[in-house]
């Protein structure tokens, strides 16, 4: 890990906002949203310069303050020390997303177990590392909101891209498991489900038709949801329905399908 | 990648694009290439189909926001729209805008937009500090009034061809509420509209005009007259959500719009505005600046054969020019329910290719009826070249050539200022 950057603002109440991956394209929305509220943020990605750039945006379009933190998330040996950086800032944050992930090469997946393994480990194992403290606390302090980006891909496994569904599927479980854990102790546990969204992540496929949200549309979503305390959404809507028929088919007329 | 058009025109070919996602990132090897902002000028200068568009709209970050002296310095790829919604609350205003929001300040520099203030403001190039340009052989050289002058002119107004510019610092307009007081009256005829422009110039900030281009006889070259200030009052209106905004979703028919309904629709525009807008109003920015983006996509009611838009200025002294054209619109039965009339003022723009010059100017659409439509518009600009006049290439993608050379004789000096690996559609058609 780089030496954690900027920390000019210690923050005295638990109202801050804690992004994971805020370089994101639908991470920098949901952030606007909350700088257009002043809210202090609290801001972890890897790449530098890019981190700099929100930040100032952030702080231009009226965020109280933002703290920035490099890390490469996926470097769980650095988790520790990430939680007592995020501590020295707020002692308690009042809600944590996390957006970071990767959408890897299927047919690079089936050719190499690393590759597979690695896009397993950033989208899974490193959001349960960095997520496990921090749940710990929500459940000891009795407050808290976490929100986390799965995917639809996690519904239902396709040739296509079933690694990067295997990953995401086992979030939204993890997340669920939370939230009937954390039931009891006022904590909201939202994991969110978009559909297709053109940003760089998907830079590589044909796009356009009414399946291809815009990142700032589904940030809108999933602020509304979790400002609301509700368990878990699709963004857009319609993808609710589109995956219960998805998941509605049989298993042995799903398998022959192209998908 | 998705689909690449104009806001009135769709390219025949696929365009290729990137997308950055930092301004940091370096040029696209493969050429020409050609920045895109959000595809809002009607023809193909916002398009390139033999290389590749650099998609700037990621590229929408604020670098830096004086609350106290209303400088802002902002990616290329900001929407005028985005930019309300940080600044307003502040107490600042786009010095320039044109009349639609979605448009990226890099676009707006490129084309020199002008608004209804040109006659006080200016162009939008008026009230830019500083940019950044991005070239192809790698240097990115920040240009001001003061410092490389002359690609800081060539630049405003450059139609995208003199590089990639990655940010903009404007200074933004004071304004003490978000609200505008409005004048309406009517007019019939062109003097009428130059009185009414002239006793206007002083007393309001922003004054144009709607024109209605189909009737003749005595209702020839009538129309609406708004103009307006900004007003110290604030009248709190509901927000209107980000990507808000009623879309048209599909083209409609072609027969949805022939020469029945656009007679009815001035008609009735004319009339309603005569009957109960008369006088003074108080207005929402947004209904007054923008009336059209409430209504999403609605280049689509044109159906799939389009529209194309025609926009040009004559200098004042050739007034008559105007009359001509409006005679020849009416006679063609072509003309279309949006046209709108302003007259430019005397402020020059630093742009070297900007558009405006002191004089009457007209934006009209029509209907594409193929060649009679296209043929209309060559004898259009006959009229506007006798007259020493300019048609906007913001909203073409018929000019011809010569044409172009007779509007900017200034282009001999333009040239030396473009980027070798800079090219678009329009550039090839009147480079020819
Ligand atoms: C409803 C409507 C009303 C309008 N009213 C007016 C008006 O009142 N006044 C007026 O002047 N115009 C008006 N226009 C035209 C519009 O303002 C201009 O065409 C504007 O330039 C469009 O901006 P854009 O961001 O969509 O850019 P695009 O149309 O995508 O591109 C315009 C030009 O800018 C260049 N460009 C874009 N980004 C960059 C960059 N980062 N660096 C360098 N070059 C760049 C492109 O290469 C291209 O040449 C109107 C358009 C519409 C649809
Ligand atoms: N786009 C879609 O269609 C879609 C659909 C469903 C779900 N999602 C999910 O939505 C979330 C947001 O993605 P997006 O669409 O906004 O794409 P994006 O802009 O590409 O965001 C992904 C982000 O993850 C960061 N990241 C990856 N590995 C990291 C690591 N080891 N450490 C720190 N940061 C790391 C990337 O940082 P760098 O820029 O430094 O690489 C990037 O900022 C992701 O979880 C994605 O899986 C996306």
């Amino acid at each position: 890990m780089t030496e954690p950057q900027d920390s000019e603002h210690v923050v005295q109440a638990s109202e801050s906002i804690v992004i994971f991956g805020a370089t994101s394209a639908v991470g920098q929305e949901v952030a606007r949203i909350h700088a257009q509220r002043g809210d202090h943020l609290i801001l972890l990605a890897r790449n530098k310069a890019a981190l700099e750039t929100v930040r100032n945006d952030l702080l231009a379009r009226g965020a109280r303050s933002a703290n920035a933190v490099q890390a490469d998330l996926a470097d769980t040996g650095t988790h520790n020390a990430l939680h007592e950086r995020i501590h020295s800032i707020d002692k308690k944050p009042a809600r944590y997303y996390v957006f970071y992930g990767v959408l890897p090469d299927q047919k690079a997946c089936e050719q190499t177990s690393e590759v597979a393994v690695s896009a397993l480990h950033t989208n899974f194992n490193s959001v349960v590392s960095l997520l496990t403290p921090i749940v710990q606390q929500m459940e000891q302090q009795g407050s808290g909101e976490l929100v986390a980006v799965s995917s639809v891909a996690g519904d239902r496994g396709r040739q296509s891209n079933y690694t990067y569904g295997a990953a995401k599927g086992g979030l939204s479980l993890w997340m669920q498991g939370v939230r009937n854990r954390l039931s009891d102790a006022g904590c909201t546990v939202l994991n969110v489900k978009p559909g297709f969204i053109d940003t760089p992540m998907t830079a590589d496929i044909e796009k356009g038709g009414p399946l291809w949200a815009q990142p700032a549309d589904v940030a809108h979503d999933i602020v509304k949801a979790a400002d609301k305390g509700k368990s878990e959404i699709y963004t857009p809507w319609f993808w609710r329905v589109i995956m219960l028929i998805i998941k509605s088919i049989p298993e042995f007329i799903f398998k022959k399908l192209k998908l | 990648m998705s689909a690449y058009r104009s806001w009135a025109y769709r390219p025949a070919q696929r365009q290729a694009a990137v997308r950055p996602t930092w301004r940091e990132a370096s040029l696209p090897s493969s050429q020409p290439i050609l920045p895109f902002g959000n595809g809002r000028s009607y023809g193909d200068s916002c398009l390139n189909s033999a290389g590749v568009l650099i998609d700037s709209r990621s590229l929408d970050h604020v670098i830096e926001f004086n609350r106290e002296t209303g400088r802002i310095r902002c990616e290329s790829g900001l929407l005028l729209d985005a930019l309300h919604r940080i600044t307003l609350p502040a107490g600042w205003f786009v010095p320039v805008t044109p009349g639609t929001s979605y448009v990226t300040l890099g676009g707006a520099l490129a084309n020199d937009v002008h608004g209804k203030n040109h006659h006080r403001d200016g162009c939008f190039g008026n009230h830019v500090c500083a940019f950044e340009l991005c070239r192809s052989d790698g240097s990115r050289i920040v240009c001001s009034p003061s410092s490389n002058e002359l690609l800081f002119s060539a630049t405003i107004g450059g139609l995208g061809l003199t590089g990639f510019v990655s940010w903009v610092e404007i200074q933004l307009l004071s304004v003490e509420s978000s609200t505008m007081d409005v004048n309406t009256s009517v007019f019939y005829g062109l003097e009428e509209f130059m009185a009414l422009s002239a006793q206007s110039h002083d007393s309001h900030q922003y004054s144009v005009a709607w024109l209605d281009c189909v009737s003749s006889g005595k209702n020839f070259g009538r129309g609406i007259f708004i103009q307006a200030n900004h007003s110290s009052q604030h009248v709190p209106v509901a927000e209107r959500p980000a990507s808000s905004g009623l879309p048209v979703p599909v083209d409609f028919p072609g027969w949805a719009l022939n020469s029945v309904t656009v007679k009815a629709f001035n008609e009735l525009y004319f009339h309603k505005h005569r009957l109960m807008s008369l006088g003074d109003s108080i207005q929402d920015f947004r209904s007054y600046f923008y009336p059209l983006d409430s209504l999403q996509h609605w280049n689509r009611i044109y159906g799939s054969g389009g529209f194309y838009q025609y926009q040009f200025v004559v200098p004042t002294v050739n007034t008559e020019a105007l009359t001509e054209i409006l005679n020849r619109i009416v006679d063609s039965g072509q003309g279309s329910f949006l046209a709108v009339l302003k007259q430019f003022g005397a402020v020059r723009s630093p742009g070297l290719m900007s558009f405006p010059m002191e004089g009457p100017c007209l934006a009209l659409d029509f209907p594409n009826k193929g060649r009679k439509t296209l043929q209309l518009m060559d004898e259009l600009d006959a009229i506007v070249t006798a007259a020493h006049g300019c048609v906007y290439p913001a909203k073409d993608n018929r000019m011809s050539a010569a044409a172009f050379k007779q509007y900017f004789p200034q282009v001999d000096e333009f040239v030396h200022h473009i980027d070798p690996a800079f090219s678009s559609d329009f550039w090839r058609r009147v480079s020819d």
